[in-house]
């Protein structure tokens, strides 16, 4: 049905198709399905409509057109897109415009990139499940009675219906990974740095990163290129020239060393289903085969990441989301007898539960008395979980492990939000550690619903990730080896 | 070294005062802080701002080069340990503050274990001179303007962002002159440096005083309270010396002062209770995860100690040298008039004289821009009996006006030298007129020296030297 | 680890943090977020004294931007700003009277 990005820009740029026709497609599929799936916030069928004809003038004017010409694109409502609005799913931002484009949308406006929408989120990226939208949840398009993943799960529901080819999300502690593994689609966290995070609008700044949604490897591969590098509007952004991943996909696995996670196969941690950790394994067999040494590997503090994690990214967003007042922008709620009145009421209205619970977990890890034993302790924890790694990646080129405990869940299943919490724990660690991982479609778990598994990588190895990535891609695409390793029972 | 003379107390006998100060300067920067808006003071409101500086989502803080340099130079000059920074976020919500913290400095300041020395030669520590942002403005507007009347708020950002050294003094301070010392020594050193303007009435220096008593004698630091935002150095001293009495009347009245923020209140001439520290926020600092450390190279802090101008004591003991001696030196290094001084005692000018008129005669607009030739010119011309010093003074005020040479404009005021031959010739004459007055002043009646003098001056239109007449008074008389 | 979570806290955070909450939703929350610090606790039997925090995953430092005014955009960004602000007053931000100062 729809083809891929690499596959459109060549068409477009070499005129076998029109950019307008291409969106028209997509179109077609988000009139048909979106009612029920819910992916967008925004659709911008007039604006893509006329940067799609834009391209094709360009294309028929002789002129060079960019490496995403007329590839339609879907972005994370929490991506400033000028004079577009901007909601992170939230009821404080509704009907906000930034005035300003983030890098990664500038880049990919020169690109060619055809912008069709603003996709739903968890408000302020806060959950894993997009059931934290104040604009209402994401169905998957898989099975409309579970959850896409989240946060970023109205991306990932967008590429996994068709609705764009490419789609971005943010990810602080799997929040594109593990959509992808529950949509059945590739979601990448680049190394914490490698792509800019001016105007990507901040949960917690030292884990947040911008990465891509896609169908195959090859397409992740080409939007990590076009929206990592340098950017001085970034102060943690690399000022390096990153190497490029395009040229390792078909390099295969021979030799290369691949570790699975021991604590992250499920024997120690519960809530990991039978078929995912088969699947894992059955990922790893497929590296085996095509010449990878595959043994594993114990990264003993990554059990405590999920610990750290939820000290340090609430204490980050308690600070990040202060400014959210009512005074400059955003929702106020008016007759308050004096200024502090007015914050609080605004702040009040204008944030969902989750939120304001983890805006409370910060202000109260970092307030007097519990900073060292909380924020100070969670960020020494994160040292150990870096320096284990760093040992495990002695011996290994890259590491393996399930993206998510388990396949999409209904709505509602996880309502503690503990519970919730806990989905996290196999992606958290490369968000705490800076490491770049991606999550590969690999077979189907329980209920025949798409598993995901996680390929990691030390900081700036997309090289290697993307070489081992796109082998378990081509592995998960023989149906019959998936049959066979299923029916030996390997769960 | 003596020990230097310090402030007596202006305090009931066996109290003394403690004192700390903490200095904001706004940094001369051309742009803020963390954002490429403009750093101009004066502008439109809400015209200088940067989605960075208005704290809109998504936006990020980058480090001024320059702020770090000017504030490396404040380190150097207040003789800092310049080291590896951390910048961290100060929590609390306010309106005027965009982000609803403020980047600073807590545990890791870029400037820390300094002295300023004071004219006295008194050395006060500057325990950290750290870098900040500043917030916007807000101006309530209500029936009386006052902040707790109802009405309204109105929030100008143009302010918010703007680079802030926050100069932190230890309590060594002893006395509302000392501190005023403190902050004009500050002062010209900022300035010196190009560090900051200086200007308190345009808001770029504040001063937060800590002031606390105690028995004389004693080393204790009892409860001390923190007086806001006093905004001029006559204020400073004042705001102390009220603050201090008030605390010894507690004590002596068997209370004791509570922890808190005042306010100044310039025309009640008292400081008004603010925030107690009960009521005080937690700020729940860490550091900014948005930025990353400054950790100034030893080649960077080098080459900008290397290109530091000399500071006002080093000008000072300059001038010193020349044979300069108290409050001529200070006050001619602060009207930064002590290079011209210099410049024209190297080209042969009388070091006294032309510190006098530094000190006395120049405290006008447009006098760091003499010529130092002319200024020179001008000094040897007085010496040398070509001008009185009256008309010296006057000449001296066109040369600052009209930036021409002396003589010319001695020439045109028609200032012309008197010989001492023609002024011989009119006192025999004046002598001849009245033979008894000269006769009684001969023998001793010296009121009548003012006599002949007056009348001399007369006969010259004022133009004659009263030096030169007493020279020849004196000659005549032993004659 | 510090004291269990009790309502009293939870409500002098939500007070810092410039939220209010419902009774209903203190009990709720407190109970939440006892659980997650629960959770944490698994921390505790990890020894880091002697561990340096991370905070940043990719250590730089010197990042620096040169003294430079941004080329004119000033201007539109501040009318956009002003046009989206929820109360705006001859190019001010209109908020209701401050009460207290700035620390
Ligand atoms: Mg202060
Ligand atoms: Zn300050």
């Amino acid at each position: 049905m729809s083809r891929t990005a690499v596959e459109i820009a060549a068409a477009v740029a070499s005129g076998a198709a029109s950019a307008v026709s291409i969106l028209e497609e997509h179109l077609a599929r988000i009139d048909e399905r979106e009612a029920e799936i819910h992916a967008f916030n925004t659709v911008l069928t007039d604006e893509a409509r006329a940067q799609a004809a834009e391209i094709d003038r360009q294309v028929a004017a002789g002129h060079d057109v960019g490496p995403l010409a007329g590839v339609p694109i879907a972005l994370k409502d929490n991506l400033c897109t000028r004079g577009i609005p901007t909601t992170c799913s939230s009821r404080m931002l509704e009907g906000w415009r930034p005035p300003y484009n983030a890098t990664v949308v500038e880049r990919l406006a020169e690109a060619g990139a055809v912008l069709v929408g603003k996709t739903n989120l968890d408000e302020f990226a806060m959950g894993s499940s997009t059931e934290n939208s104040a604009f209402g949840p994401t169905r998957n398009p898989h099975d409309l009675s579970r959850v896409p993943g989240g946060s970023s799960g109205g991306s990932a529901a967008a590429v996994a219906a068709g609705f764009s080819a490419v789609a971005l999300g943010s990810d602080t502690g799997g929040s594109i990974r593990q959509p992808a593994a529950l949509c059945g689609v590739v979601g990448m966290k680049p190394t914490y740095g490698a792509v800019s995070r001016y105007g990507l609008v901040a949960f917690a700044s030292s884990l947040d990163q911008v990465g891509p949604f896609s169908r195959d490897v090859a397409d992740s591969a080409l939007l990590y290129e076009l929206i990592s590098g340098h950017d001085p509007r970034d102060s943690t952004s690399i000022p390096a020239t990153l190497p490029s991943v395009r040229g390792h996909l078909d390099r295969g696995v021979e030799g290369l060393r691949v570790g699975l996670i021991r604590e992250l196969l499920g024997e120690t941690l519960d809530g990991f289903e039978p078929e995912v950790l088969a699947q894992t394994r059955a990922a790893a067999d497929t590296l085996a085969a095509a010449g990878a040494i595959v043994d594993e590997v114990s990264v003993p503090s990554t059990i405590y990441g999920l610990s750290a994690y939820y000290l340090i990214a609430p204490a980050e967003a308690s600070s990040n989301l202060a400014r959210y007042d009512g005074v400059r922008y955003g929702h106020r709620e008016e007759g308050g007898a004096n200024t502090a009145a007015m914050m609080r009421a605004s702040r009040t209205a204008g944030f969902g539960p989750e939120v304001k619970r983890r805006i409370m977990l910060g202000t109260y890890g970092l307030s007097a008395g519990y900073h060292d034993a909380f924020y100070g302790k969670a960020q020494r924890v994160r040292t150990l979980i870096i320096d284990d790694f760093a040992k495990a990646y002695e011996n290994f080129d890259v590491l393996l492990s399930p993206t998510s405990p388990c396949v999409a869940f209904p709505f509602g299943a996880k309502s503690d939000p503990l519970t919730m919490y806990l989905n996290d724990v196999a992606t958290i660690p490369s968000n705490l550690s800076g490491q770049p991982s991606i999550s590969v479609p690999f077979g189907t778990g329980a209920h025949g619903l798409p598993v995901g598994v996680q390929v990691l990588a030390p900081l700036l190895g997309e090289p290697v990730m993307y070489q081992v990535a796109a082998q378990i891609e081509r592995a998960a695409k023989e149906p019959l080896l998936q049959e066979t390793l299923l029916k030996e029972g390997r769960s | 070294m003596t020990i230097p003379e310090r402030e007596p107390q202006n305090l009931p006998d066996g109290w003394e005062m403690v004192i700390g100060l903490e200095v904001h300067a706004e940094l001369a920067t051309h742009t803020k802080m963390f954002s490429p808006a403009p750093n101009h003071f004066g502008a439109a409101p809400n015209t200088n701002v940067h989605p960075v500086c208005l704290g809109l989502p998504g936006t990020l803080p980058v480090v001024n080069a320059k702020a770090v340099e000017l504030s490396i130079r404040v380190g150097l000059a207040l003789n800092c340990t310049v080291q590896r920074c951390v910048f961290a976020r100060k929590n609390y919500f306010y309106p005027d503050m965009p982000k609803d913290y403020q980047i600073s400095q807590y545990d890791q300041p870029l400037n820390a274990d300094g002295w300023l020395e004071l004219p006295s030669g008194y050395r006060v520590c500057v325990e950290r001179a750290h870098m900040e942002e500043d917030t916007g403005k807000s101006t309530h507007v209500g029936v009386s303007g006052r902040i707790h009347d109802a009405g309204y708020s109105l929030v100008d950002y143009n302010r918010a962002g703007v680079p802030l050294l926050e100069i932190v003094s230890r309590p060594d301070i002893r006395g509302p002159e000392e501190a005023k010392a403190y902050v004009a020594e500050l002062q010209s050193i900022l300035i010196a440096v190009g560090a900051s303007d200086g200007k308190f009435e345009e808001g770029s220096l504040r001063v937060d005083a800590n002031v606390s008593v105690r028995p004389t004698g004693s080393t204790e630091l009892r409860t001390r309270c923190e007086i806001k935002n006093v905004n001029s150095l006559r204020s400073i001293g004042r705001a102390i010396q009220y603050e201090a009495i008030r605390h010894v009347d507690l004590y002596t009245a068997g209370e004791a002062p509570i922890q808190e923020t005042r306010h100044w209140d310039e025309e009640g001439g008292r400081t008004r209770p603010g925030r107690s520290k009960e009521e005080a926020e937690d700020y729940r600092y860490f550091a900014d995860p948005d930025l990353v450390p400054i950790d100034p190279s030893p080649e960077w802090i080098d080459e900008i100690r290397a290109a530091l101008p000399a500071l006002p004591r080093e000008r000072r003991q300059a001038l010193v040298d020349l044979g300069g001696r108290g409050e001529a030196v200070t006050v001619t290094v602060e009207r930064r008039l002590d290079t011209l001084v210099r410049e024209a005692v190297a080209l042969g000018a009388d070091a006294e004289r032309a510190l006098i008129h530094a000190a006395n005669n120049l405290a006008v607009e447009g006098a760091d821009r003499l010529d130092s030739a002319r200024f020179a010119a001008l000094v040897t011309m007085e010496t040398s009996g070509q001008l009185t010093s009256t008309q010296a003074k006057q000449v001296l005020a066109s040369m600052v006006a009209t930036g021409r040479h002396p003589a010319e404009l001695a020439a045109e005021a028609g200032f012309e030298a008197m010989d001492t031959g023609e002024l011989e010739g009119l006192l025999d004459g004046i002598i001849a007129a009245r033979p008894d007055e000269w006769q009684r002043f001969v023998e001793g009646e010296a009121k009548l020296q003012g006599m002949f003098t007056g009348q001399i001056m007369k006969a010259t239109g004022g133009k004659a030297d009263g030096k030169v007449i007493a020279q020849l008074l004196a000659a005549k008389k032993q004659a | 680890m510090p004291e269990p979570l009790t309502p009293d806290v939870v409500a002098k955070v939500a007070d810092l943090a410039m939220l209010e909450l419902s009774d209903d939703e203190l009990q709720t929350f407190t109970a939440q977020l006892a659980a997650v610090l629960e959770h944490a606790h698994d921390v505790e039997e990890l020894d880091v004294d002697d561990v340096a925090p991370t905070h940043h995953p990719y250590p730089l430092q010197n990042v620096m931007r040169t003294d430079d005014p941004h080329p004119a955009v000033d201007a539109e960004v501040a009318a956009a700003a002003l046009a989206m602000a929820p109360s705006v007053e001859d190019g001010q931000f209109r908020v209701p009277p401050a009460l207290g100062e700035e620390p």
